[in-house]
């Protein structure tokens, strides 16, 4: 091994890979075959946390960052004056297995910038993958990047060795991709994308028939979409993650906020801040509709195009639909009981079980783990104390912004600070 | 009137799950569960030793679980927490379960059966931090080894994973409070102890036990860790509360940090 020669091009690669947020290794129950190396673990493992806070479960790097595209929000795009390496193929695959070895890591993340063409780039991501499965007999995990444009055989391929494939949409609108990248057409996205929704579909349906067929990307298709590039909204945004969830049965969609990179006057400009409460205002709304039973309109639509930002979706929800509160923990069903704000699916789950053996006040509910200070407002329970004053939505509002906290509240908060 | 005693085991779960037994079986108004050598008597109450009994200890795990898996593994979790005066809520535990006609049911709103499900959340949230912050290193016998140091005694839990995951290469996970370790040797799992001369951290205290690869690699582990995190969005509180403190002298990534 040339270790500096390794060295040099691992901190380049994984730097131009950093801006991929996903890092889930999660979704694959791949066992370990034949006293080989490795396994994957279902609910997925974080082995370390970067210093901003995100979970590093794979090894995730580009092939390469030469790339033939030049898409404004891209830290490699051509025109764009950075130091270029590229792995070898073996490269990759004894840093994989070395990692993996000392458990570093789940597996690789595998991504590339477009060299030559799309199929060319494709076929060396594929190749890697393939060499890692059949000579190393490594049952890890391994996320491959699916390149815009690639053929169908290649994205067949690729499934079969790969436990998850992902394309990322990046801007959500396609008239924002037409300001931002223009080489890149809408359709060379959604083209492998479909392929793989639909191999995925038929090889379910062989395993209900034969047992054995073979695993087909076991934990699906993920995308990402960046937040705060062009000007989008948050309706925009989250209507676009519902097709991708509904039409291509994402099992997830990634929203970043742009790290800005470059000067362009397309963008925002270098230095301005990464919208972090928004994206994490965005992935509330993910979770509502993913796990909570809410629609998209209801919580986004004409009248409402932004989330709130000084309140969470749910919240702000429940505070335009009064109508449908205070809440009977004792009595309502399950769907009912997800709606109420400072309710998450775990109490839900705890309250629908402990309920069977007696009426709950509000010290059960307290120790069960419910956030009291947001759902005292919209519940009642086995207690003569509850919210009996006719309070309108700007009120409640104001009462649980005035006794609770957040991390964020500065960003937006209009009043001004004593000591600053 | 039913005796009142305090049950002396030895310590291992299945002295724990024989004591069980014998208070179920011999109707004992039980006043606590101790340890062998760590025992407080109480002023007016007897004290009985336990011999373990692999047979009855089976019994109380299968009518455990047969009223309930999560139970079973709430009774082990909570037990490796090593908590203090947790057999006792084990027991209460137990019986409440037992007598319970509501079948797989957990009654949440009870404070015990609250709380062992909190202390059997955080074994198992240890447990997955183990199996995530162990730093194998690659030793001249070419054993990958790896000190820990975990707040509960997680060894058994975390054996079958790494077995199941590392099938082609010996590894040693050792257990630096505890003095124990699991060995991996190609075929099954065993308990080890060692005579540690000293802690093998990572690369800044490093040793002739490994090879100068093994640094290397570790290295390169160090470079993609701070490569891959984006200054932009720092977020240290976030960082700690996923990584707590206490781990970082064992993780490489962070050993300068420490």
């Amino acid at each position: 091994m040339n270790f500096e020669r390794i060295r040099e091009k691992l901190n380049i690669l994984a730097d131009a890979a950093k801006y991929d947020v996903s890092c889930a290794s999660s979704g694959s129950d791949r066992a370990n075959k034949n006293q080989g190396l490795g396994n994957a673990s279902k609910m997925g493992i974080c082995h370390s946390y970067t210093e901003d806070g995100r979970c590093i479960s794979l090894l995730k790097i580009l092939l390469t960052n030469h790339c033939i595209f030049d898409c404004a929000y891209c830290v490699t795009r051509k025109s764009n004056d950075v130091q270029r390496a590229a792995f070898k193929i073996q490269e990759v695959v004894d840093l994989t297995i070395n990692f993996y070895r000392r458990n570093y890591i789940e597996g690789l993340f595998l991504s590339s910038g477009i060299f030559k063409n799309a199929d060319y780039t494709m076929e060396r991501l594929v190749a890697v993958a393939k060499k890692l499965r059949e000579e190393e007999n490594f049952n890890g995990y391994i996320h491959l990047k699916s390149i815009p444009g690639a053929s169908d055989e290649l994205m067949y391929e690729a499934g079969l060795y790969a436990d998850r494939l992902s394309v990322n949409i990046e801007v959500p609108t396609i008239s924002g991709l037409k300001l931002l990248a223009p080489d890149k057409k809408h359709e060379d996205f959604t083209k492998p994308m479909l392929k793989v929704k639909n191999e995925i579909v038929r090889y379910k349906a062989e395993r209900k028939i034969i047992k054995s067929t073979p695993k087909y990307a076991p934990a699906g298709q993920s995308t990402q979409m960046i937040v705060g590039a062009s000007g989008e909204t948050d309706k925009d945004i989250m209507y676009s993650a519902v097709h991708y969830y509904k039409n291509y049965q994402m099992r997830r969609v990634y929203y970043s906020g742009y790290v800005p990179v470059a000067d362009d006057m397309r963008l925002p400009a270098i230095g301005s801040q990464v919208p972090m409460l928004r994206e994490n205002r965005l992935y509330q709304t993910d979770w509502l509709l993913r796990f909570y039973g809410f629609a998209i309109n209801e919580i986004l639509n004409k009248e409402h195009p932004y989330l709130d930002m000084d309140v969470d979706p749910k919240l702000s929800w429940a505070l335009r639909n009064l109508h449908h509160f205070p809440v009977d923990v004792n009595s309502a069903d399950k769907a009912l009981l997800a709606r109420i704000p400072g309710i998450g699916m775990r109490s839900v789950d705890k309250i629908l079980k402990a309920r069977r053996f007696r009426k709950l006040n509000w010290d059960h509910l307290k120790k069960i783990g419910v956030a009291l200070n947001r759902a005292q407002y919209f519940m009642v329970c086995d207690s003569r104390h509850w919210e009996r004053r006719d309070l309108d939505a700007e009120k409640i509002k104001g009462m649980i912004l005035q006794t609770s906290t957040g991390k964020f509240r500065n960003q937006y908060s209009t009043q001004l600070s004593l000591f600053n | 009137m039913k005796p009142s005693k305090t049950l002396i085991y030895d310590g291992s779960f299945n002295g724990f799950l024989t004591a069980v037994f014998v208070a179920f079986d011999e109707k004992i108004n039980v006043t606590d569960i101790q340890k062998n050598g760590q025992g407080q008597n109480g002023l007016f109450s007897e004290t009985e030793t336990i011999f373990t009994h692999v047979e009855k200890a089976k019994r109380v795990w299968n009518g455990i679980r047969n009223k309930s898996h999560n139970a079973i593994a709430n009774v082990y979790f909570a037990f490796l927490s090593e908590t203090e005066g947790v057999e006792l809520m084990l027991y209460t535990y137990i019986q409440k379960l037992m007598a319970t006609t509501l079948g797989k049911q957990m009654d949440y709103s009870d404070g015990i059966v609250l709380y062992i499900d909190q202390l059997a959340k955080k074994v198992g949230r240890e447990k997955h931090r183990m199996e995530a912050f162990v730093r194998f290193q690659l030793t001249k016998d070419d054993i990958y080894f790896a000190n820990i140091e975990p707040d509960f005694d997680v060894l058994p839990l975390i054996s079958k994973h790494f077995r199941n995951r590392y099938a082609d290469q010996q590894w040693l996970i050792y257990d630096v409070k505890r003095k124990y370790g699991i060995y991996y040797n190609l075929d099954h799992v065993e308990m080890v102890s060692l005579n540690l001369k000293e802690i093998h951290f990572n690369k800044i205290h490093k040793s002739d036990a490994f090879l100068s690869e093994e640094y290397d690699y570790q290295t390169l582990w160090n470079d993609y860790f701070k490569s891959t995190g984006i200054k932009s969005r720092i977020n240290p509180k976030l960082h700690t509360q996923h990584v707590p403190k206490r781990y970082w002298k064992y993780l490489s990534e962070k050993k300068e940090a420490v």
